[in-house]
């Protein structure tokens, strides 16, 4: 029986290096009719290191868009340069065209801090800053002066606070410092805080892999109901937790966009044998 | 949706302070670059000021006078032995000398300035001289010998521009011009200084006695520190269980690291010097207060060291059998070893630039012989920094900067030393 | 026979006591069928014999020469005529003092005092005495720790275990060394201040405002008593201290968080050896510096804006003692700025802050604490730093916050105390013992509570 799987395990390898071998381009539909972010031959070195391949892609308005795939498969990286979070690395180049509204994100005339004001991020560690909740959620506001008054201030946290369905819980102890929040309440302090700059994209990066089951379901509830408001493009995992919460799902592959389509589709009937191979299990 | 306008009304906010936010961001790097900058001009300003300062002690002047040695009238018997002639007094010949060489100087007062003109060490040359050269008895005798540090300042500046312009300046000047025409004063490289201890005349001032003192003081540290910072660390590293006593003991070594240093020299005086009446002003003394105050930095950097060894390779020592000590000594000691190096090395490079606690025990004594061991009466190089910087002789200010670059390069060379070693065993595991 | 000599004959027996155990552990094991059938390998039986020299001897010799010298005296001091005990024990001292110093032969003797002949007399011969039978016992002991440890090499003796157990205690004792040291100055200090207090009032010397410790030169000169009110000099100390704060502290966390936020990795491989060569230039060069370079700059800068600026200034000294905490400061905070988490750095710049809004709204808050106990471990440096305020400040005693004017410091008071005359029981030098104390408490409770703040900052991102 082990010697099968070895078998199996070690002929699933070869077949995946050949398949890589032979991709030429991503199977299924990348494009969308409303697109809110464009990616077009997306290419990212570290150094001399290449981390993506040739990425083109939509992110849709009002969707949630996953994106899965075995890990180094470049699906963070891609993340982190839809709002220029690689720019705090230094070795990190990226070409290729990625537009917001059909603005050129990566533009000399772009403004970092207007992007990251646009296109939020929740990150995989629930990383609250060591002040209290209010101040936490307060602190975009703040920095990019969004409210002109105390009120207002207080309305936009209130309000972000209740969008994140974590304002029950604390709307007693908002100066109660954010640290002391448990892990699956902290991330929610987190998407608010994101919440809070009133951003147009949401991107998270495995948002509940640090999280247990119940607070994960919580953070899925909640990415659901963001949809109406944001287009959410969330890295994960979990295929389970791809299925639950995105329309559309995107498979990665050692940096390259194997395939793209319907996340019910991708789950049930995968065109792509890598992805088909990665869904089933036979590695990951 | 009215969202739409709540999104525009953000990207329009953000974009209309932007301006605003950026001004300060370059505002607060500014202040960064300032930052740095202002440590590394200091620095720059402090080793420019020092190495202009001390250059010209590495240069002294010496004048040839032609000295006539006459047995008797130095006193010497017919058949002097080498002691006789070295314990003779030289200087009424030396003045002589300078008589002949200036013979318009006549009056008593003009005499005595002139007698000034040579440095007194010179009837030590003239000794010198004779030891290695009996023959040159009952001759006339053309010597070179050591200028005085004024005449020296004067002699070294081709246009005289920066002295003050008094009447004794001007004579002192004429002289030199006299004695540059005929060949006798001439510019040379400063050995004196580095072959002799300390004196009350700047041209004859030395650091070698300071040298000695450090070099002794420092092996006393060495010796003491070394094994009982090694000891100690593998002890509390390896051995120490987890009790009140050993917490008492990390907590302690954390503190002795930043006691001041010179309540370590409060230690030296009440305890090595009133308690156990070890001798004032020697370098077993310091040595000893020295050890004491790098024993902290030599445990702390062999501890992390011996904490870098994986503990594999421990283990693995163990299960064939060896004792923790064996281990400890044929395995773990010596992957540690380059690590602890260069901790002492760190360490001792901070004992030689301290001099607060040697004061305490007494090694600021004018001393002018060159220590030969360790509980000779001593001084050491900062020391001999401080001594000579209260001196208000021109030349002395030279002579404690030249001090100086000789201390901080002997301090870069231990540093250099020391990073190379870091460089060269660095390992990762 | 001097004492070197008898140490190099123990040291002798030692070596030769490891060889021929080793030896005989060797040959033992060869009978009984090899090196195997041994419990310890045969260098552990040498080990042992050399163990059981050195350690007795060196024990008893240790013992004796502390002792040795209280009973020599008492008896010397015998010898004294009634009269002269009845003088009290100051004089006594004194005699004993002249006594031992001659028969040191360091100073001459007076020709016709036949008392100090006598006393010198029987003090070189008792030392004498003693020193022969010191080392006498001291070889005996040695020649029976290696007689002894040959006899017992035998195949189930323990000879590793033993050594190994000696090796450990040895060890034990280097680490309470850190222990000794601190017991030493504790009780160094506390035992020659109390004895100060007892002169002068704890209360005089606590909130007295007038400083000048010059005592009477002679007993008769009751008249120049010293007062000893020590505010002027913490307020001094504190002057200096907080002028050095000012500088060095801005300068110092500008200059980490510029290397660590901003700077190229080519500036970064610039700057931080230079701020390590800054770090590591002895202390009595910034004095020299501040006092020939800073001060008359100063000095002359005062005068053409029409100040007058001590040429001593608390200023000067206290500028470049800043300059000195600089890289200290800096090397802190930059660990402790090292310390937080990038995943922080990220969650500001993520919802769009600037880098400098992250650093002085996020990193600095998060590593306050840690940036905290970096301030005081500097403060207490600045405290305790003597050779800058020795050469660059003053000797006079001012009550005064102005930092154009000359101001002395505790640790400048020590040292004054202590390197002027020898005498060893004068108000005088039992106040820098007193200065001592208030130095190395002020600076222990910093840097505990530094210490402190720093490790639980640690605990908390690790």
């Amino acid at each position: 029986m082990t010697k099968t799987a070895e078998t199996t395990s070690s002929d699933t390898q070869s077949r995946n290096s050949q398949l890589l071998a032979e991709f030429k381009e991503t199977t299924g539909n990348v494009r969308v009719t409303e697109p809110k972010m464009r990616m077009d031959n997306v290419n990212v070195h570290y150094g001399d290191n290449q981390a993506i391949f040739d990425v083109n892609l939509d992110l849709g308005k009002n969707e949630v868009l996953a994106m899965i795939g075995p890990s180094g498969c470049g699906k963070s990286t891609f993340l982190r340069c839809m709002n220029r979070m690689n720019d705090t690395v230094d070795s990190c180049r990226v070409t290729g065209s990625l537009t917001l509204d059909g603005e050129d994100i990566y533009a000399p005339e772009q403004d970092v801090v207007l992007l990251r004001a646009r296109v939020g991020m929740v990150f995989q560690k629930p990383n609250p800053f060591p002040k209290s909740i209010y101040d936490n959620v307060a602190y975009g506001p703040r920095i990019h002066g969004l409210a002109s008054s105390k009120d207002e201030l207080d309305q936009i946290v209130e309000t972000s606070l209740k969008r994140a369905s974590i304002w029950n819980e604390v709307k007693d102890r908002l100066d109660a410092p954010g640290t002391g929040l448990s892990g699956g309440q902290q991330q929610r302090l987190c998407i608010a805080r994101t919440i809070a700059v009133s951003p147009e994209i949401i991107l998270m990066d495995e948002p509940c892999s640090a999280l247990d089951p119940i607070a994960t379901a919580s953070i899925e509830e909640l990415i659901d109901e963001l949809r109406q408001n944001y287009a959410i493009a969330i890295v994960t995992h979990s295929m389970q937790q791809a299925a639950r919460v995105s329309q559309r799902t995107a498979y990665f592959h050692l940096g390259r966009l194997i395939e793209l389509g319907e996340t019910k589709k991708i789950f049930t009937n995968p065109s792509h044998e890598l992805t088909e191979n990665y869904i089933t299990g036979r590695f990951g | 949706m009215n969202n739409t306008t709540t999104k525009r009304n953000t990207t329009d906010i953000v974009k209309a302070g932007l301006a605003k936010r950026y001004a300060r961001e370059r505002r607060f790097k500014l202040m960064g670059v300032a930052a740095v900058s202002i440590s590394m001009a200091f620095l720059a300003f402090l080793l420019i000021s020092i190495f202009a300062k001390g250059l010209p002690a590495f240069q002294t002047t010496y004048i040839k006078l032609d000295i006539t040695l006459e047995k008797k009238s130095l006193g010497l018997p017919e058949e002097p032995t080498a002691i006789e002639i070295s314990r003779a007094r030289y200087d009424k010949s030396i003045k002589k000398a300078l008589l002949a060489q200036f013979p318009d100087v006549t009056k008593r007062k003009e005499k005595r300035m002139l007698y000034q003109f040579v440095s007194s060490y010179a009837s030590r040359q003239v000794a010198d001289a004779l030891v290695a050269d009996p023959t040159l008895l009952d001759t006339t005798a053309s010597l070179w010998v050591l200028a005085d540090d004024e005449v020296a300042a004067l002699a070294r500046q081709a246009d005289y521009t920066l002295e003050k312009k008094d009447k004794q300046t001007e004579i002192t000047r004429a002289r030199i011009e006299e004695l540059k025409a005929e060949n006798r004063i001439e510019t040379r490289f400063n050995w004196l200084f580095f072959q002799r201890g300390d004196s009350r005349e700047p041209e004859a001032a030395g650091i070698k006695g300071a040298i000695m003192g450090s070099f002794y003081t420092l092996i006393v540290t060495l010796v003491l520190s070394f094994p009982i910072g090694v000891a100690a660390a593998v002890y509390l590293e390896e051995f120490a269980p987890k009790n009140k006593l050993t917490d008492i003991i990390e907590v302690n070594i954390n503190n002795l690291a930043a006691v001041p240093s010179i309540v370590y020299g409060l230690l030296g005086v009440a305890v090595f010097i009133n308690f156990f009446h070890l001798p004032r002003s020697a370098p077993l003394v310091g040595g000893i207060v020295l050890s004491l105050m790098t024993l902290p930095t030599i445990i702390i950097a062999s501890r992390a060291a011996l904490k870098s060894v994986p503990p594999s390779i421990a283990d693995a020592a163990l299960a064939l059998g060896a004792s923790k000590i064996q281990t400890i000594t044929h395995h773990v000691l010596p992957l540690a070893m380059p690590g602890i190096l260069t901790g002492t090395i760190i360490g001792m490079a901070q004992a030689l630039g301290e001099s607060a606690p040697l004061l305490m025990i007494g090694m600021v004594a004018f001393i002018v012989d060159v220590p030969t061991g360790i509980t000779d009466p001593a001084t050491v190089l900062p020391v001999q920094v401080y001594l000579w910087s209260d001196s208000p002789e021109r030349a002395f200010t030279e002579r404690t900067s030249a001090a100086i670059m000789v201390l901080l390069i002997f301090l870069i060379a231990m540093n250099a030393l020391a990073v190379l070693l870091r460089k060269q065993f660095e390992r990762r595991w | 026979m001097p004492l070197s000599n008898s140490l190099l004959i123990i040291l002798a027996i030692a070596l030769i006591g490891f060889f021929i155990t080793r030896q005989r552990a060797y040959s033992i094991a060869l009978k009984n069928g090899g090196v195997a059938k041994l419990h310890s390998l045969p260098l552990y039986y040498g080990y042992l014999a050399g163990i059981w020299a050195l350690v007795p001897a060196l024990i008893l010799l240790a013992c004796w020469s502390a002792f040795e010298n209280t009973l020599i005296n008492s008896s010397v001091l015998g010898l004294a005529p009634a009269d002269l005990v009845a003088q009290g024990e100051d004089q006594m001292a004194l005699l004993l003092n002249q006594v031992q110093n001659i028969a040191a032969g360091s100073i001459e003797a007076s020709p016709d005092d036949a008392l100090q002949a006598r006393m010198v007399a029987r003090m070189q011969s008792l030392q004498g005495t003693s020193l022969l039978i010191k080392s006498a016992l001291a070889i005996i002991l040695a020649v029976v720790g290696v007689l002894w440890a040959f006899k017992s090499v035998n195949p189930n003796y323990r000879a590793r275990i033993k050594v190994e157990g000696f090796v450990r205690i040895a060890m034990l004792l280097c680490a309470s060394v850190a222990v000794l040291t601190t017991v030493g100055i504790v009780f160094s200090v506390l035992f020659e201040s109390v004895r100060f207090f007892g002169k002068v009032p704890i209360s005089e010397f606590m909130l007295g405002t007038h400083w000048s410790p010059q005592t009477s030169i002679r007993e008769d000169q009751v008249a120049s008593e010293g007062s000893f009110g020590a505010i002027p000099l913490f307020l001094g100390t504190l002057l200096i201290s907080a002028i050095a704060l000012i500088v060095a502290v801005p300068i110092g966390l500008m200059s980490a968080i510029y290397l660590t936020e901003y700077a190229k990795p080519q500036v970064r491989a610039f700057a931080k050896p230079a701020m390590e060569i800054l770090a590591g230039i002895p202390t009595v060069v910034y004095g020299f510096f501040a006092a020939l370079t800073v001060a008359p700059a100063l000095r002359g800068w005062g005068e053409s804006i029409g100040l007058s600026v001590s040429s001593e200034s608390a200023l000067a000294a206290g500028l470049v003692m800043g300059v000195m905490i600089i890289p200290f400061v800096s090397s802190l905070s930059d660990d402790v700025l090292n310390a937080v988490p990038q995943t922080m750095r990220d969650g500001s710049l993520g919802l769009g802050a600037t880098k400098s809004e992250t650093i002085r709204q996020v990193v600095i808050p998060a590593a306050l604490p840690g940036i905290v106990g970096g301030v005081l471990l500097a403060a207490s440096r600045a405290i305790g730093e003597t050779m800058i305020v020795v050469m660059a400040a003053g000797l006079a005693a001012n009550m005064t916050v102005n930092p154009l004017e000359a101001v002395t410091t505790v640790t400048v008071q020590i040292v004054t105390l202590l390197t002027g005359d020898q005498e060893f029981d004068s108000a005088k030098t039992l106040a820098a013992f007193a200065l001592g104390l208030m130095l190395f408490i002020t600076t222990l409770v910093l840097n505990v509570i530094a210490l402190h703040v720093v490790r639980k900052y640690r605990e908390q991102y690790e």
